[in-house]
């Protein structure tokens, strides 16, 4: 890249924010609207249903409000990773990027926990599908940031990361916030609204 | 007949009858044919306009070229004619469609009487609803109605969707599982209606016709007093044991004939088929040679349908045939 | 006039820029290739072969429907005809097409050398041409799509549709949807990231302006549709109840998921092409396009209102009057911003000189089509007698004066334009009028009967027709033309065909047209532009003739010429910020494509250990597609 920027003389650099990182956004964009058009179908059946929704009563809330925050946990060690190796330590970006795999992990081993507990099954009625289709959409997506992390903790053990050389962690930490996100979205939806109306 | 002027190519189709719904009959059709020629009219005057500015934009006169490119101007062109007027024009015909909307979503007045229609493949059921089930009728792909009276029509289906549509009395309301349509039609003539379902629902879709009989008031009671009787037991002995056959063989796992055992409900209500115009949702005309080919191998005018072909002897087919034509 | 005149690269930046950018021959560079002219024109043809098949079974369904009563296929054949016809030409040609001018075109229109994901680009080409595939294996197991090309639920749920059918349906569809997705998302950061510096969002082409709404309009439509083709697969295959009445699902919850999506894609499905017209009709009237602003403006408003009219294909489903009203009046307004660019376009006209050459031709055709599809949209767009309208002939009149008319009729004005910058030889233009003419005669004489055959209330998606409905003649003549019309496209195949090897040469700028394509050889070397030129205006070549002033700088600049680089700049205003490196060739795209191609056979054979091995390729090959190259971390440190 010198000789290249030789010829370029001065380069106007203003907050510049990569090809990848703009990618990483779109991409955002397009999973926020996929969850938009589940719950849609979520809101929309129970708007036609004929019968009690959900079926067999609200959902309990014993397992998953602990899960909730330990996803939001997972989005703050992410956070906290991150912020280390902008400020160059790669220290901080490896423990923080094990901390949230772990805790990640245990949010699907509890929602595992949870779906075996069901009384319903996706085909049991329409509200198991969807139940089940939307919480296993973001399991996947879950599941998904995980993939990214493990990989992005192997290159920060292969020492890839320095201070202004970290794209990768920054997209893939900007995608486990918004995995975050839309399980507030998705927590709200499915297992607070029942509660309340 | 029309009342409206016919299009030049509508006039192709003059000579023969044709169920469009430009050619209207009754409150709900009168206004959506009206509002259709209103929209049909400035669509063409919309086209006209264009081509023709299109054709002048390329060979009107103009000044001689001078050296340089014109950069600028024409912004007029999009004010006006992009915006304003279409604009105009929009906004009138939007309100009366809304108008139409309004007017031929409710009757005109409170409904004299009630049908239920439920969509089958490929076929129409017919329910006049009743106090005790002795006044209960249920026939198939044919709906007789008073006329000059609204008429509610309660729609649903049995499998998939379907769409009724009766062209020259109202547009289309569908018929779609887990939920219970209405729509109503009043036809200020009489005579008969052609209709064919208009959401497509598989293989027969094509051949998915309902007629609506529109009668005099007094000529409709006595059809409707004759529906509601039970089938005719027959009295010559060809038609005994037609019924014999009818009643024992698979025929009545499907079909129901009231005043006999066949108790079927997969397929159309036969107890008065012989007082159909069509048969197979209008398919084939009612006649002796129709019914027997259609009973020999219906999967050969209706290829799909559900309907078995089921093995008779000539003799008995013809038995059968001629106890059919006799359920008047 | 330096900027009439592009300079040409010397011999020797010549040599040192191919050895950079030039596709290794060979399988290698067949497969591996991340050019995006190579790229862009492997869409057009590919989508053009669509085209053609989807064509074919049309062809099929005319002659059975030429006259009443006929048994020329069964009504099963019939039915898959007519679906395979619709989801064919909207899916794999109508869409794909656009996106193979955006792919030649996008940065040879902004000064770069190449798209910001080259591999990516790649990726959306081979899941395209799979996925289709996918899509036609049906054909050879007798099993294609039968359910429509909205497959409406029930009838699609496997109670009444048992066989692979409608499985085909959902896979193919959702693989499609990988490769649309990428792409636009490819579209998007290319247009904001790699413009020659002082190309401010201002100064791109309208035709960009027509990409970059379709690319946001598939991101945020086509999940939609996924979710819908989910839900399908999954009542389908694992019983799930989304769509059963019964079990507390909905039919209607299909409907409306479909077309929350497929309304805004119809749109995706044109707006480039508009931009095709947009652009370049000016050169051929010798004048800059009229109210550039508003039809930019207009182009994406269009993109946005899109999105809120889908309820005008359900108007007969029996919702409440008020809905109706709603959709049906966003449905009137949707107009407006269609009649801003059809004014635009002919103040062009008016006001300027025009040159006509067979592109002009079909421009001008164009036009009229447009208005003619248009105006039989605000019929339907009238709630009450589309009640009357919805699913007959008429809509299907519609829908092809709509797509063939402003999409098909913009694509051969787009092909008849940029085939001397794509190929280096001109079309004939002898050719090119009979090709225009038979095309456009041959369309409305078949189409223009489709309205009166609906007027006259012939149902669509009939496999036959009773005699004494008066529906006879009018069909003939709809066949007559509707061969008519093939014979014009197959003229249009026969001129490419002909030109691509006896044509005439066409040098850089043969339209003499304003943007900066037109600046370097045709067709153009590898690394499109020696010099990446600096921007200062919309008509980079017209400023001289524009009494502009040479703002635009052509000959002198960077010329990037040690490593694989273009530029990188700022979103709007496009001041230089970086400069990119651009990856080698690749394997990883077409690989990545054939193991996804894997699952999707999986699923639809039900072989759970098919599904496993292919995701589990994928999910290899995506990590070593992204894992960076070494000389990335030595540059980075
Ligand atoms: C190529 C894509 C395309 C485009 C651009 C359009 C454009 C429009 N469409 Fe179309 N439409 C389809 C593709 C498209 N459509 C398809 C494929 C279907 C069928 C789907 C199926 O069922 O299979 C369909 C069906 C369809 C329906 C449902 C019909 C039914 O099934 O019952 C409706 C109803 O409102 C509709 C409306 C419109 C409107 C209002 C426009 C407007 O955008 C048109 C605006 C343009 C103009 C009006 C012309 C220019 C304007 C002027 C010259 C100004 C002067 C004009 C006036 C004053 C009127 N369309
Ligand atoms: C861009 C989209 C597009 C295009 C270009 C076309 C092109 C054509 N369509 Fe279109 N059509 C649709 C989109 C399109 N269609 C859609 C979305 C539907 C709705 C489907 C549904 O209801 O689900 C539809 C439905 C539809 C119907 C209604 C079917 C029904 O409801 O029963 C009919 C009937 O005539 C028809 C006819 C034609 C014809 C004659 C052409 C002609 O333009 C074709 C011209 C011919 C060619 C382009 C090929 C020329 C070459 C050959 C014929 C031989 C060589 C072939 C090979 C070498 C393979 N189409
Ligand atoms: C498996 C069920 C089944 C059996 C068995 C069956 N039918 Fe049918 N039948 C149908 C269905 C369904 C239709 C409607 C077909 C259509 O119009 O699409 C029908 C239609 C008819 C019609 C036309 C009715 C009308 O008004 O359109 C007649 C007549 C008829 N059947 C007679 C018979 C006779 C006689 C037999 C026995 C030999 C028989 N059917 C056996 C299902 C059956
Ligand atoms: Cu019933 Cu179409
Ligand atoms: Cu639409």
């Amino acid at each position: 890249m010198t000789t290249a920027t030789a010829q370029l003389g001065r380069l106007e650099h203003t907050m510049v924010r990569s090809p990848g990182f703009w990618g990483m956004m779109l991409l955002i964009a397009t999973e926020a609207a996929l969850f938009a058009y589940l719950l849609f179908s979520y809101f929309y059946l129970a708007s036609m249903a004929t019968s009690p929704w959900p079926p067999d009563g609200p959902p309990k809330l014993d397992l998953v409000l602990p899960n909730t925050g330990l996803l939001l946990l997972s989005s703050g060690s992410m956070y906290w990773a991150e912020s280390g190796i902008r400020s160059g330590r790669t220290a901080r970006l490896r423990v923080g990027l094990l901390i949230t795999l772990v805790l990640g992990a245990i949010f699907l081993t509890i929602q595992g926990i949870e779906y075996s507990k069901k009384t319903f099954s996706p085909t049991t009625h329409a509200y198991g599908s969807l139940f089940f289709t939307i919480t296993g959409f973001h399991g996947a997506h879950v599941f998904a940031g995980l993939l990214m992390i493990a990989v992005i903790t192997v290159r920060a053990f292969l020492g890839h990361f320095r201070q202004g050389a970290h794209e990768a962690v920054t997209n893939v930490s900007w995608y486990w916030h918004f995995v975050d996100l839309v399980w507030l979205c998705v927590f709200t939806s499915l297992y607070l609204s029942p509660h309340f109306g | 007949m029309s009342r409206y002027p016919i299009l030049p190519a509508l006039a192709l189709a003059a000579c023969e009858p044709s169920p469009s719904y430009l050619r209207p009959s009754g409150y709900v059709g009168d206004r959506q044919a009206a509002l259709g020629w209103v929209l049909l009219l400035i669509a063409a005057f919309v086209i006209v306009v264009v081509s023709a500015l299109v054709i002048a934009a390329v060979y009107h006169r103009r000044p001689a070229a001078s050296g340089s490119m014109r950069a600028t101007g024409g912004l007029r062109w999009i004010v006006v004619g992009g915006v304003a007027i279409p604009a105009a024009i929009l906004l009138a015909t939007m309100v009366y469609s809304m108008v139409v909307l309004a007017q031929t979503a409710r009757a005109s007045t409170a409904p004299a009487l009630t049908v239920q229609v439920t969509g089958h493949r490929w076929w129409w059921e017919v329910r006049y609803p009743g106090t005790e089930s002795s006044e209960v009728v249920t026939g198939a792909n044919e709906i007789h109605i008073p006329v000059g009276v609204p008429v509610k029509l309660e729609l649903s289906t049995g499998d998939v969707i379907h769409s009724f549509w009766i062209p020259q009395l109202a547009g289309k309301t569908d018929l779609i599982p887990g939920q219970r349509n209405l729509a109503w039609i009043e036809a200020d003539r009489p005579g008969s209606y052609r209709g064919q379902c208009a959401e497509y629902c598989g293989l027969q879709h094509a051949h998915m016709m309902i007629t609506v009989v529109a009668q005099p008031r007094g000529e409709f009671t006595r059809w409707l007093a004759a529906q509601r009787q039970p089938a005719t037991a027959p009295t010559d002995g060809e038609a005994l044991v037609g019924r014999d056959l009818f009643v024992r063989s698979a025929c009545s796992l499907c079909h129901t004939v009231r005043g006999t055992e066949a108790g079927g409900i997969l397929g159309p209500d036969l107890t008065h088929v012989g007082s159909r115009r069509m048969i197979a949702a209008g398919t084939l005309s009612n006649t002796p040679g129709n019914l027997t080919g259609w009973i020999e191998n219906p999967q050969a005018s209706k290829p799909g349908v559900i309907m078995p072909a089921i093995p008779f002897q000539p003799n008995q087919l013809h038995a059968v045939v001629t106890y059919l034509r006799a359920l008047e | 006039m330096a900027t009439v005149a592009p300079p040409l690269p010397t011999a020797a930046q010549d040599q040192r820029l191919r050895r950079i950018w030039e596709t290794k021959p060979g399988l290698f560079g067949f497969f591996g290739t991340v050019d995006h002219k190579k790229i862009g024109k492997r869409y057009l043809v590919t989508s053009l072969v669509f085209l053609l098949l989807g064509g074919a079974e049309a062809a099929v369904m005319r002659l059975q429907l030429a006259h009443s009563n006929q048994h020329l296929v069964t009504p099963e054949q019939y039915n898959q005809l007519f679906t395979m016809h619709g989801v064919t030409m909207i899916f794999w040609y109508a869409a794909p097409v656009l996106s193979g001018f955006s792919n030649f075109l996008w940065p040879l229109l902004i000064g770069s050398r190449d798209m910001a994901f080259p591999r990516l680009n790649a990726y959306s080409y081979w899941t395209f041409l799979l996925s289709g595939l996918f899509l036609y294996s049906s054909v050879l197991v007798g099993q294609s799509p039968d359910g429509g090309w909205f497959a409406y639920v029930p009838l699609t749920g496997s109670a009444f549709s048992p066989g692979l059918n409608l499985d085909f349906y959902a896979l193919a569809l959702l693989f499609l949807t990988i490769s649309a997705t990428v792409g636009a998302i490819n579209f998007i950061v290319t247009l904001f990231k790699l413009r020659a510096p002082g190309m401010s969002i201002n100064r791109i082409p309208i035709f960009m302006w027509g990409t970059l709404t379709n690319s946001f309009s598939i991101l945020f439509a086509l999940p939609a549709l996924s979710v819908a083709c989910v839900m399908l697969y999954l009542d389908r295959r694992f019983g799930t109840h989304f769509f059963d009445a019964a079990a507390g699902g909905h039919p209607l919850l299909w409907q409306h998921l479909f077309w929350i999506f497929g309304h805004p894609w119809v749109y995706i499905v044109v707006l480039p092409a508009m931009g095709i017209v947009s652009d370049a009709l000016p050169t051929f009237c010798r004048r800059p396009l009229v109210g550039y602003t508003a039809v930019a403006l207009a182009t994406v408003t269009t993109g946005i209102l899109g999105f809120g009219v889908w309820v005008h294909h359900m108007f007969a489903t029996g919702l409440p009057p008020l809905a109706l009203s709603f959709f049906s009046a966003a449905s009137f307004a949707i107009t407006i911003p269609s009649a801003i660019a059809v004014f635009a376009w002919i103040a062009t006209i008016w006001t300027g000189r025009p040159v006509i050459r067979t592109s002009f031709l079909f421009m001008a055709g164009f036009i009229v089509l447009f208005v003619i599809g248009g105006v039989s949209g605000v019929a339907t767009a009238a709630a009450s007698f589309d009640q009357q309208l919805t699913d007959t002939y008429f809509v299907v009149a519609h829908l092809h004066y709509v797509l063939i008319g402003i999409n098909l009729f913009g694509v051969a004005a787009g092909v008849y334009y940029w085939f001397p910058k794509m190929t280096g030889r001109m079309l004939d233009e002898r050719l090119g009028r009979w090709n225009f003419w038979t095309m456009f005669l041959g369309f409305n004489l078949g189409f223009f009967p489709m309205h009166i055959s609906g007027l006259l209330g012939m149902p669509r998606r009939v496999y036959t027709y009773p005699a004494g409905l008066g529906w006879d003649t009018v069909n003939l003549i709809t066949t007559v033309g509707a061969f008519l019309f093939a014979v014009g496209v197959l003229l249009l195949i026969a001129n490419l065909v002909r030109s691509r090897l006896t044509g005439a040469a066409a040098g850089p700028n043969p339209w003499d047209g304003p943007t900066l394509e037109w600046a370097i050889s045709s067709p153009p070397p590898p690394y499109n532009f020696a010099v990446i030129p600096t921007v200062g205006s919309r008509h980079p070549l017209w400023e001289d003739r524009l009494k502009e002033g040479a703002r635009t700088v052509l000959a002198e600049g960077p010329t990037l010429d040690q490593e694989k680089t273009t530029l990188e700049t700022s979103p709007l205003d496009a001041v230089l910020t970086d400069v990119l490196r651009m990856p080698e060739d690749s394997l990883y795209p077409v690989l990545h494509a054939v193991g996804l191609t894997a699952v999707f056979y999986g699923l639809l054979i039900r072989s759970t250990a098919l599904s496993l091995v292919g995701g589990i390729l994928v999910l290899a090959l995506t990590i070593g597609w992204l894992w960076p190259a070494r000389r990335e971390l030595e540059a980075e440190s």
